[in-house]
């Protein structure tokens, strides 16, 4: 049944960000750390360990792949919500202290990329 | 009188009112996709920009912080595009993500976040010098907010900085955000963003989980899980780092 799927879905969620406010709360910091990313490691350990127990049935999997496929349309609400208006009219501080740090990251990428490469390469 | 019915039930029934005007708004960006750029810039790519310049638009009318969602018959898309529906269809993303993919970046994964949050942090800081603060709390804050629109708040605020500065930290997050969601697209050739490997540096090194959703879905919605994978522990280690470790090293510097 799909609400099978969207049930587990919830519940990975839950349980993520769940793990992720505590863990901020042990760091002492005031955010979740990592919330959505645990969630998603717990959908993952789930959904292989189910490969081999027992199988997801197609309407189960539908109520997951739903979600998945509404990312898109979600993300672009999302950009349809920001505060753009701020962003822009803050002053050329805040603006070219942005643009710097996504140029600066951006130029990192390709070599991290070849670090890992290398190390994988290697072993 | 038919007008104001109208009004009423887009308002009431928000969230439905939102499904159909984005469903409107990712027709209508594919089809510009296709016609104007043959497919080149991807249609989600169009998507995104358009609600970006949306969002200007509304933010820009009603004076609000929400963009669009600041209409009172578009308050759905707020809900829509917000935190909880958000972190979910992320979440959801992982489904079918490949473990081994995972497994081989890891290591590289985390330390791309850590070096993503010393990296923005140091930009960031670095202009503010050069706009002559001279302040380590300031300086402190506003590096943070480079990392993400979180982090810069959560350390202006343990450090005590004015809200002014706090303020420009959101800001200097919020472009950054904004510009990794339009620019990923247009540079992700050219530093070989194509693969799951790099997909969850780039998301350790970006960290806005906003700006990694937007640009991602714009590139390849296939990196999706990887990038945002890393992506979300960014802000927390940028909370974990940013108010003690790098303030500290600010205030021995200046």
């Amino acid at each position: 049944m799909v609400i099978y799927g969207v049930a587990l879905l919830s519940f990975c969620m839950l349980a993520g960000v769940f793990a992720g406010d505590v863990l901020g709360e042990l760091l002492g910091v005031q955010a979740n750390v990592g919330g959505v990313g645990i969630a998603m490691l717990l959908l993952i350990a789930l959904s292989n360990l189910s490969h081999h127990r027992f199988r997801l049935s197609p309407m189960t999997e539908g109520g997951v792949n739903f979600w998945s496929a509404m990312y898109i349309p979600i993300v672009v609400a999302m950009a349809a919500q920001q505060d753009v208006v701020a962003a822009v009219s803050s002053g050329w501080m805040a603006i070219i202290a942005g643009v710097a740090a996504v140029a600066a990251s951006f130029a990192m990428i390709p070599v991290l990329a070849r670090f890992g490469r290398g190390g994988r390469d290697a072993a | 009188m038919l007008l104001d019915t109208l009004t009423e039930v887009l308002a009431e029934n928000a969230l439905i009112t939102a499904f159909v005007f984005v469903g409107i708004l990712v027709w209508l960006s594919y089809f510009l996709s296709g016609k104007l750029t043959r497919g080149r810039l991807h249609g989600s790519a169009v998507a995104i920009t358009i609600g970006l310049l949306l969002a200007w638009i509304g933010g820009s009318v009603t004076g609000g912080s929400r963009g669009l969602a600041d209409f009172t018959v578009l308050a759905g898309v707020g809900v829509m595009g917000g935190a909880m529906f958000r972190d979910f269809a992320i979440v959801a993303t992982a489904f079918g993500a490949d473990l081994d993919e995972l497994r081989k970046a890891g290591v590289v994964g985390a330390a791309s976040i850590v070096l993503g949050v010393v990296l923005s942090f140091a930009v960031g800081a670095l202009v503010a010098l050069a706009f002559g603060y001279t302040d380590p709390v300031a300086v402190s804050t506003i590096g943070a907010g480079a990392a993400t629109y979180i982090v810069g708040p959560v350390t202006g605020t343990a450090l005590g900085a004015d809200s002014g500065v706090i303020a420009l930290s959101v800001a200097a997050g919020l472009t950054k955000s904004v510009l990794v969601m339009v620019g990923t697209p247009l540079v992700a050739s050219r530093i070989g963003l194509d693969n799951p490997h790099s997909a969850m540096i780039y998301g350790g090194l970006m960290g806005t989980t906003s700006g990694v959703a937007g640009g991602l879905a714009a590139t390849d919605p296939k990196l999706v899980p990887y990038g945002a994978m890393t992506a979300t522990f960014y802000t927390g280690v940028g909370c974990l780092l940013a108010p003690s470790l790098l303030f500290l090293i600010v205030r021995s510097l200046l």
